[in-house]
């Protein structure tokens, strides 16, 4: 409410810049943070760290999360008071979709293609 | 309900509903220019799906393993997130209202995503060269069109980022061109995020396989 106090012009002018306000040390901190969490999946599957593949996927996937995380809150600026949260309420709409999407897809394709495999098949011909 | 009665008396009987003093959403660009981010997300998410459903289908032809180049994937990941934190320093010149350094920061960052977009291009040719282009199987198919989105929209950006290059030198730094800067921005750190799930499920995760 206080902005109804002052001219509102004037108050765009000083502080109030549409859309959020960034910083040098957090702009480097989610580099820095990028860089690590980049360079640690492409050195586990380059120099073949773990012998066993679901490890190392597991291990890429969660770098992968926790980085892109990093790059909303660094580069992106999400919070839950930007645009009254609505910024906030569209991702989460938007991933909740996301997931839906990815882990239906993959769910139900896998067991199509487990049951249509030809060895199921033999006894039909 | 209180500012129709405070208002100096109109006409008795005559009502006005319309709150003359509301605050219009301040930045409803930045939020609509969101909602499409997040619909532009959602066809990311089915490109995603798709290759995650096709990506063992080789149909007899070249696996991930056989035809990925990581180092060159690495150099290509470096670009992309240099890109990032160079269109960083270009918000912060844009904060302190310093034309010049926006203009040389914003330049970088189009040097960098050309770089990547070139490197992507090479990467393809020399797929095709291979005759692993699309058409060879439904793993190549997936590969190219996810892939080849992700890179469609980078080129985007880089044709936005000229042009407002151009609007920069002409009009500086007005509300309008800072507004298109901060869209920018968002476009090119969401593409970014959309890349990290292309490096590690395409690339590293193909290259396990």
């Amino acid at each position: 409410m206080s902005e109804l106090s002052h001219n509102h012009d004037e108050h765009h002018d000083h502080h109030e810049e549409e859309g959020p306000h960034s910083s040098f040390s957090g702009y480097m901190l989610g580099f820095m943070a990028s860089v690590f969490l980049t360079a640690i999946p492409f050195w586990l599957v380059m120099g073949d760290v773990f012998s066993s593949r679901n490890t190392t996927v597991l291990i890429i996937l969660a770098f992968a999360l926790v980085q892109i995380l990093v790059h909303m809150v660094y580069f992106l600026h999400m919070n839950f008071q930007s645009e009254g949260g609505w910024t906030m309420l569209s991702l989460i709409f938007t991933v909740v979709l996301l997931f839906i999407t990815l882990a239906g897809s993959l769910w139900v394709m896998y067991h199509m293609n487990v049951n249509m495999m030809p060895s199921m098949m033999s006894g039909g011909s | 309900m209180s500012h129709s009665t405070a208002m100096p008396a109109t006409e008795p009987g005559q009502f006005d509903f319309l709150v003359k003093g509301e605050h219009h959403v301040a930045n409803g660009t930045l939020l609509g220019f969101w909602l499409y981010l997040m619909s532009d997300c959602l066809i990311f998410a089915a490109l995603f799906a798709t290759y995650g459903v096709l990506s063992q289908n080789y149909a007899g032809g070249p696996s991930g393993a056989d035809l990925f180049d990581l180092p060159l994937v690495a150099l290509n990941t470096s670009f992309l997130l240099f890109s990032s934190i160079t269109y960083g320093f270009a918000m912060l010149q844009m904060q302190q209202r310093k034309l010049k350094g926006t203009i040389i920061w914003l330049a970088i960052t189009g040097v960098f995503g050309a770089g990547f977009l070139g490197l992507e291009l090479y990467e393809f040719y020399h797929l095709l060269h291979q005759g692993a282009g699309p058409q060879r199987s439904a793993f190549l198919s997936a590969f190219f069109t996810l892939v080849g989105t992700h890179g469609l929209h980078v080129c985007i950006g880089i044709i936005w980022l000229v042009t407002l290059l151009f609007q920069l030198r002409k009009h500086g730094l007005t509300t309008a061109n800072r507004r298109r800067l901060f869209c920018l921005s968002m476009f090119w750190h969401f593409l970014d995020v959309v890349w990290i799930g292309v490096f590690t499920i395409v690339y590293l995760m193909g290259s396990l396989s």
